[in-house]
């Protein structure tokens, strides 16, 4: 894009998705902003009007507002971890040249082919199931007790089953761009005296960077907005110790009838969401302009 | 410090023989250049020696010690790669210290000799740079740095000047050939430019699918080529190989003739040709001519010759610089 002439033509062609991206992203955040200051309840739904900030002192003052908050720090963090810690292990592990290394690799991608909810079910009733759960099974062998994963460890269970989802996605980036990795720097590295574990620090880990960085930013995304699965399992609970702020807002909106709340709730998370981005961007998002 | 010795080393990928045997002795501070065509097995070679290859069979020594299973960085060895493999998220300085670093040097004597080898090769402004943000000759002069630092007993070069425009190969071959001088340390030096070779080496390697067809100093190769692909393959513009009653009437199968040693004349000679392409140089000019009863044929005159295009020239051999081929193409010497 250098001439005047490219560069109008550009924007031309660019202003039709932009405007409708514009449009997409527009329209349902000024209607959750004027909802969220209306008194708005479906059991009552002829008695609309102005509400001020009732509604998100309402929702401030919920008793599960700031277990909620933490939790979802949690719910992303943990998730965070387990998927760029495992995903960078597994990517290195399937890098290797292995036999039947296309069908191995399909299998380690096919949990991101799963919707959300069927791998919550798969996770609750077969695997987690403290009676015909395969944990319970390896407990029992053991002659240990069967763990209740989603009465005493709600939040950890959740974090595993979004983990597992997620773990492709991580694994696949990372691998592409360990394959990205120019083969004469390792064996410059090589030749330099480094072994595996320091080519690792010194070159595999300043490469994959990058996509480590990608991997963050897209996954916080959609991690802030975790719900299906946890509606399938813990239904937010015991308590709220699996409640996290997309799921209170759910509560709020769809169990309480309370589209105000909701609404208000929603933009409290809109806040949230551009906080966390901002940090994010701050902390990570310099690793992309290299 | 630095002989290398070879024993009938060996490298198969599956059924491919890309080294079927080689033998060969490297002297303590030669300056050795492997040259041959593309696929003739000359990196793979310098790859065996350095350790990133592992041997089909055969053995290789280092300083008298058995090297053939060591890995690559317990061979005292440093390598300079095609692509300079530099770290590119290091700065120069990181760059040349990590060999240090990986030693588990101490930090003063790291600075220490890294400011030494940036002084050596004119880095020292550079040194907080990234690789990004050098130009390819500065780039090439790091990896070149990273491999001083070390003092290996032997360099290995992997084509480096590969990817520098023509200007800047000439600047960095003296370079290389002023550094060869200074450290007097083993070079081996891998590259399919025959000027490359001829300039550089002390020792030359032909290499041709993976056999080696004659070692020797540049002149020798030059002057004795002691077959058809060395002969073909040394000198530039290359060889005229001439077959037929003329190679007859000198006893031979084939007979060479070098484009030098071609007198040309616009008068009278022993051949007769009509030029298709003449390269005027100012110092040559080159003459591509169309022989009759020979072919094509490649003529050099020192300075300027007015021929052009589909202009008849003659041409005399200097019968005491031909080169004669017997039918396996090996050279006949009388």
């Amino acid at each position: 894009m250098a001439t005047q002439n490219t560069r109008t033509l550009a924007r031309l062609m660019m202003a039709p998705s932009v405007v409708v991206l514009l449009i997409w992203m527009a329209v349902p955040l000024a209607m959750t902003l004027y909802y969220s200051f209306q008194n708005y309840n479906l059991l009552t739904p002829m008695n609309v009007s102005f509400a001020g900030f009732f509604n998100y002192q309402y929702f401030y003052t919920d008793p599960a507002f700031f277990q909620s908050i933490w939790n979802t720090l949690v719910l992303v963090l943990g998730v965070l971890a387990i998927t760029v810690i495992g995903g960078t292990a597994i990517a290195l592990l399937i890098d290797q040249p292995i036999f039947g290394q296309g069908i191995v690799r399909i299998l380690v991608i096919s949990p991101f082919f799963v919707m959300p909810p069927v791998a919550a079910l798969i996770w609750k009733n077969m695997i987690m199931h403290p009676g015909y759960g395969v944990f319970a099974d390896i407990a029992k062998f053991f002659g240990a007790q069967p763990v209740d994963w989603f009465a005493q460890y709600p939040l950890f269970s959740v974090i595993i089953i979004v983990a597992w989802q997620w773990l492709p996605f991580a694994t696949l980036i990372l691998l592409t761009a360990l394959q990205s990795l120019d083969s004469e720097q390792k064996e410059a590295a090589e030749m330099d005296g480094a072994n595996f574990f320091n080519r690792f620090i010194y070159l595999t880990i300043p490469h994959l960077s990058r996509a480590v960085t990608v991997v963050i930013l897209i996954q916080t995304i959609f991690l802030l907005g975790i719900y299906a699965e946890i509606l399938v399992t813990t239904n937010g609970g015991p308590g709220y110790a699996s409640t996290n702020l997309t799921f209170l807002i759910y509560r709020t909106a769809r169990l309480g009838y309370d589209v105000g709340g909701g609404a208000a709730g929603g933009i409290i998370a809109v806040v949230l969401a551009n906080i966390v981005a901002i940090f994010l961007m701050r902390a990570v998002g310099k690793n992309l302009d290299k | 410090m630095g002989s290398i010795t070879l024993k009938n080393v060996q490298k198969h990928f599956g059924e491919a023989k890309v080294i079927p045997s080689v033998d060969l002795e490297i002297k303590d501070g030669e300056f050795v250049v492997f040259v041959g065509p593309s696929g003739s097995g000359k990196s793979t070679l310098l790859r065996l020696i350095a350790g990133l290859e592992d041997l089909t069979g055969g053995t290789i020594t280092i300083d008298g010690k058995d090297v053939t299973e060591a890995a690559p960085a317990a061979r005292g060895l440093a390598m300079v790669f095609q692509s300079y493999a530099l770290y590119p998220h290091m700065s120069v300085r990181k760059n040349i210290a990590f060999p240090l670093k990986m030693a588990k040097m101490e930090q003063s004597a790291i600075d220490k000799k890294v400011e030494a080898a940036a002084k050596v090769l004119n880095l020292t402004d550079y040194l907080e740079r990234r690789p990004s943000q050098l130009s390819g000759g500065q780039r090439q002069r790091v990896a070149i740095g990273r491999a001083i630092v070390r003092e290996p007993s032997a360099f290995l070069f992997d084509e480096p000047l590969s990817n520098l425009d023509a200007a800047l190969r000439g600047t960095m071959r003296l370079e290389i050939s002023d550094l060869h001088n200074q450290l007097k340390t083993t070079m081996i030096y891998v590259t399919h430019d025959q000027i490359e070779a001829m300039t550089m080496a002390d020792k030359i390697v032909v290499l041709n699918r993976g056999n080696i067809e004659q070692v020797g100093s540049p002149m020798e190769l030059y002057q004795t080529p002691r077959n058809l692909f060395v002969a073909g393959f040394i000198g530039s513009p290359r060889m005229n190989l001439i077959t037929g009653d003329y190679a007859k009437s000198k006893g031979a199968t084939t007979a060479g003739i070098r484009p030098e040693h071609l007198t040309l004349s616009k008068e009278s000679g022993t051949w007769k040709g009509r030029v298709t392409v003449a390269e005027h140089l100012g110092a040559d000019t080159f003459l591509h001519l169309d022989v009759e009863g020979i072919g094509q044929m490649t003529a050099r005159a020192s300075g300027e010759f007015g021929a052009h295009h589909g202009d008849t020239v003659y041409l005399t051999p200097d019968e005491t610089r031909l080169h004669r081929f017997d039918d396996k193409g090996l050279a006949i010497r009388a």
